[in-house]
């Protein structure tokens, strides 16, 4: 299932990699530890941010139990603290505190690093044809920045108080007084460690965006980057721009929490409401930070699977452009229940309803990829197809909060919750399993197991499904979301077997996250060994040993054409590798530029409409 | 290669002041919001800061945007010079800028102008405090690394680094120096000014 058909092998003529003349002899530590190399660095941010994902499922699971079990004592949380646990049932408190850091730590310590950290690192030297990043030293800074954000984040459900309570969104005056939550010492700790998190992320985004301008291979024009390149790019833009917004605002509600400022509290004049605007205009754009590298992830993928062009490139490109500017449009849309003049709160409404539309764009272009195409389901691809699928649920589902009256109903209930995860764990979540079981034999030179990756797919698909569609009924039916206890309610009562259900399935959906972890593991030593390039894909870095050397390209490389040339009529295999150098006389395929693809509309069109190769369909 | 006719050195500062440019726009922002939101905290021009002693401290900051030009320019010809006496008048003039403001900050808390909202004693409100000592103090922040970079360019510079050809180094200097320069500005205009 997992291979691809066997195309036959191509001669790549030019041989692009390192021979290593003498062996690496820097020290372990130089080596593995305080490296420069980007691939180092893309595997250090992944093993911590997949060590990251586990503690935020885990606190998932926990809140999962009060609300399925309302009152019950937790299995296993005879082991937690008193001020975590009485007798094993979870503290009202320490329920605030995991419903905070689960989003914490997923957003910005899970989500955001796989995305950014694991495959910006990973793929912009590789894709554009460059020997590391523009800053290499800096690249290194990055990660041993985010290291001790995470400590932190970690250390501070043990300080007294506890961890932070305030949600994750932190709003004033709630987060400001510590009378309010109970929680001093770990909400300090909460903005600190964002605050140097948000050093570790202007790092990597300064180097992204330099290395991506200066550093792309010859004939690497802007319309021939890969998609993942030119969505991180976006999103290092995003994050640039984003980050110290929220860095800025973190700052005043630390004075607020220390030296006794008054910017959110309102006792003396503090704005309650600024907090939210500062946070949400850094806020909105970070949804978007966490889901446009999963496009470019999923359109190269379902290219690579459905063995054709990605349908509509200039298109793809700038849908992903327009959703970057329209996000900095829409922050209020966060906040119609917070007070804001109805004329205003209906242009928010607006400017976010329009981002359906360069959205909707993508996913037909994908389903246009798709058709005809000569589907191989190889597991990249499976998660690739659902991330397409739970981001339509997804998306749709936003458009119901985008509109100012639905969202009067539904603001701050399970139907937030439930659109949120089908976009942040139905979209980039799959995205990044996609991501994962794509490159992970070019990062470790071995494959995952197939069988285990389907077995994982099926299981993740079903269960979380189960667990999160189900949600937007629970929040129709008016429960609210971080609810330490749904019977507190009497109206709520009749949704406790749906909260039951729920929580049934998140402990399975946790469960089959262990056939992921184990394949991980097994296969970093004892998966198959993988080959240069055992997808028959055509960016630059298949064109190099897996995993590829110290310095990656012994020659820069030449690129002379897009990314998708799959099922290319000039060539007879079904992939058209972008540094190939064509054969005397072979037509050239498709190319954009940016003046023809913006201006003239003129874009030239192959002489036959590519009929994909092997095509049973 | 493909890309811009810009070393990355340079783009990367670029990017990085964009980023910069994010953070004051945040601050000042917020300072707008809570200013309007309350007027009455706040004090006509000079009543509670020295204005005629910042304008002097303002006067050196704009004086050391035009000793780093000097250094740049000597350096461009190869002058070593003329960038070694420059960058020092810069770093002399930058450090004299903070130790200046230190002397205000002094100076304003004995009057009882801070930040703290219980402790508060001088005209106006906390909240004209609490902005004032956030934004000229990350502003003071940004200089006090400015001059940090500045005295470790210079040291460079007295090791001959940099050559009629390879000058990168005081020109990203020169770029985040200006920068911060620029938004003194723009702080001196709003915050003591209007």
């Amino acid at each position: 299932m997992s291979s691809v058909t066997a195309v036959a092998e191509r001669n790549v003529s030019v041989q692009h990699w390192a021979e290593p003349e003498h062996p690496d002899e820097r020290p372990f530590i130089r080596k593995y530890i305080f490296s420069t190399d980007h691939k180092v660095i893309g595997s250090q941010f992944l093993f911590l941010s997949l060590f990251f994902l586990l503690v935020g499922g885990l606190l998932a699971m926990m809140m999962r139990w009060q609300l399925g079990y309302p009152g019950e004592p937790m299995p296993g949380g005879g082991i937690l603290p008193e001020t975590m646990a009485a007798g094993g049932i979870l503290l009202p408190e320490f329920y605030n505190a995991l419903v905070t850091m689960h989003g914490t730590f997923m957003i910005f310590f899970a989500i955001m690093p796989l995305l950014v950290g694991v495959f910006g690192n990973w793929l912009i030297p590789l894709h554009i044809g460059a020997s590391d990043m523009a800053f290499p030293r800096l690249n290194m800074a990055s990660f041993w920045t985010a290291v001790p954000a995470g400590m932190l984040m970690l250390v501070s459900f043990f300080v007294e108080g506890g961890a932070a309570g305030a949600g994750w969104t932190a709003y004033a005056p709630l987060s400001a007084d510590p009378e309010y939550t109970g929680v001093s010492t770990g909400q300090q700790i909460w903005c600190v460690s964002l605050v140097v998190l948000g050093f570790s992320s202007l790092m990597g985004a300064v180097n992204y965006i330099t290395t991506i301008v200066n550093m792309r291979a010859p004939g690497m024009g802007w319309f021939r980057l890969p998609l993942p390149i030119w969505a991180l790019f976006i999103t290092a833009i995003l994050i640039l721009l984003a980050i110290p917004v929220l860095a800025g605002a973190v700052i005043l509600l630390l004075f607020d929490q220390t030296i006794g400022t008054s910017f959110f509290l309102p006792e003396t004049g503090g704005e309650p409401l600024l907090w939210q605007h500062l946070f949400w205009y850094f806020g909105h754009p970070e949804v978007y930070i966490l889901i446009l590298p999963a496009f470019g992830i999923v359109s190269e993928v379902i290219a690579n699977g459905a063995r054709k062009p990605i349908f509509g490139y200039p298109a793809m490109v700038g849908a992903i452009v327009a959703i970057a500017f329209l996000g900095w449009l829409v922050w209020g849309h966060h906040m119609f229940q917070s007070g804001m003049n109805p004329l205003l709160g209906t242009s928010f409404m607006v400017s976010t309803m329009i981002i359906a539309v360069p959205s909707a764009i993508k996913v037909f272009n994908w389903l246009g990829t798709l058709w005809r195409g000569n589907i191989h389901f190889h597991v990249p691809m499976l998660n690739a197809l659902a991330f397409v699928a739970m981001f339509v649920i997804g998306g749709l589902s936003g458009v119901f909060m985008a509109s100012t009256p639905v969202d009067i109903y539904i603001h701050d209930t399970y139907f937030i919750v439930a659109h949120l995860h089908y976009v942040l764990f139905g979209g980039s979540l799959f995205a990044i399993f996609a991501g994962i079981y794509f490159w992970f034999p070019k990062f470790f030179g071995r494959m995952l197991n197939p069988t285990l990756g389907t077995i994982h797919f099926g299981l993740t698909f079903v269960f979380y499904n189960l667990v999160f569609f189900p949600m937007h009924n629970l929040g129709l039916g008016g429960m609210m979301r971080r609810l330490y206890d749904p019977n507190a309610y009497a109206y709520l009562e009749p949704l406790q077997p749906m909260n039951t259900f729920i929580t049934v399935n998140a402990f399975l959906l946790g469960a089959a996250q262990l056939v992921f972890l184990v394949n991980f593991v097994w296969s970093l030593k004892g998966g198959k060994p993988a080959g240069p390039n055992p997808w028959n894909a055509n960016t630059l870095e298949w064109t190099l040993p897996s995993p590829p050397p110290h310095g990656n390209f012994a020659a820069i490389p030449r690129v002379y054409r897009g990314p998708y040339e799959y099922s290319a009529p000039q060539v007879e295999a079904d992939y058209w590798p972008q540094s190939e150098p064509p054969e005397p006389g072979q037509e050239p395929p498709v190319d954009y530029t940016v003046r023809e693809a913006l201006f003239s509309g003129d874009v030239p069109q192959p002489k036959d409409a590519p009929e994909t190769k092997g095509s049973d369909g | 290669m493909e890309g811009m006719q810009v070393y990355n050195k340079k783009l990367g500062m670029w990017v990085f002041l964009l980023s910069e440019v994010m953070f004051f726009s945040g601050l000042i922002g917020a300072y707008i919001v809570l200013r309007f939101a309350n007027p009455e905290q706040w004090t006509d021009a000079g009543v509670v800061l020295n204005v005629p002693l910042t304008a002097f401290n303002t006067f050196m900051l704009i004086c050391s945007s035009v000793t780093m030009v000097k250094a740049f320019a000597a350096i461009e010809h190869g002058d070593q010079a003329g960038l070694r006496k420059w960058l020092i008048a810069t770093v002399i003039l930058g450090a004299a800028f903070v130790g200046i403001q230190v002397f205000e900050y002094i100076q304003l808390a004995g009057h009882g102008f801070v930040p703290m909202v219980d402790r508060y004693a001088a005209e106006g409100g906390p909240l004209y405090g609490a902005t004032f000592y956030t934004l000229t103090g990350f502003h003071g922040a940004h200089v006090t690394i400015g001059v940090l970079c500045m005295i470790f360019t210079t040291v460079l510079a007295f090791r001959g680094r940099y050559t009629r050809d390879d000058y990168g180094g005081v020109e990203i200097m020169g770029l985040y120096w200006h920068f911060v320069d620029l938004v003194w500005i723009i702080l001196f205009t709003i915050v003591y000014l209007i």
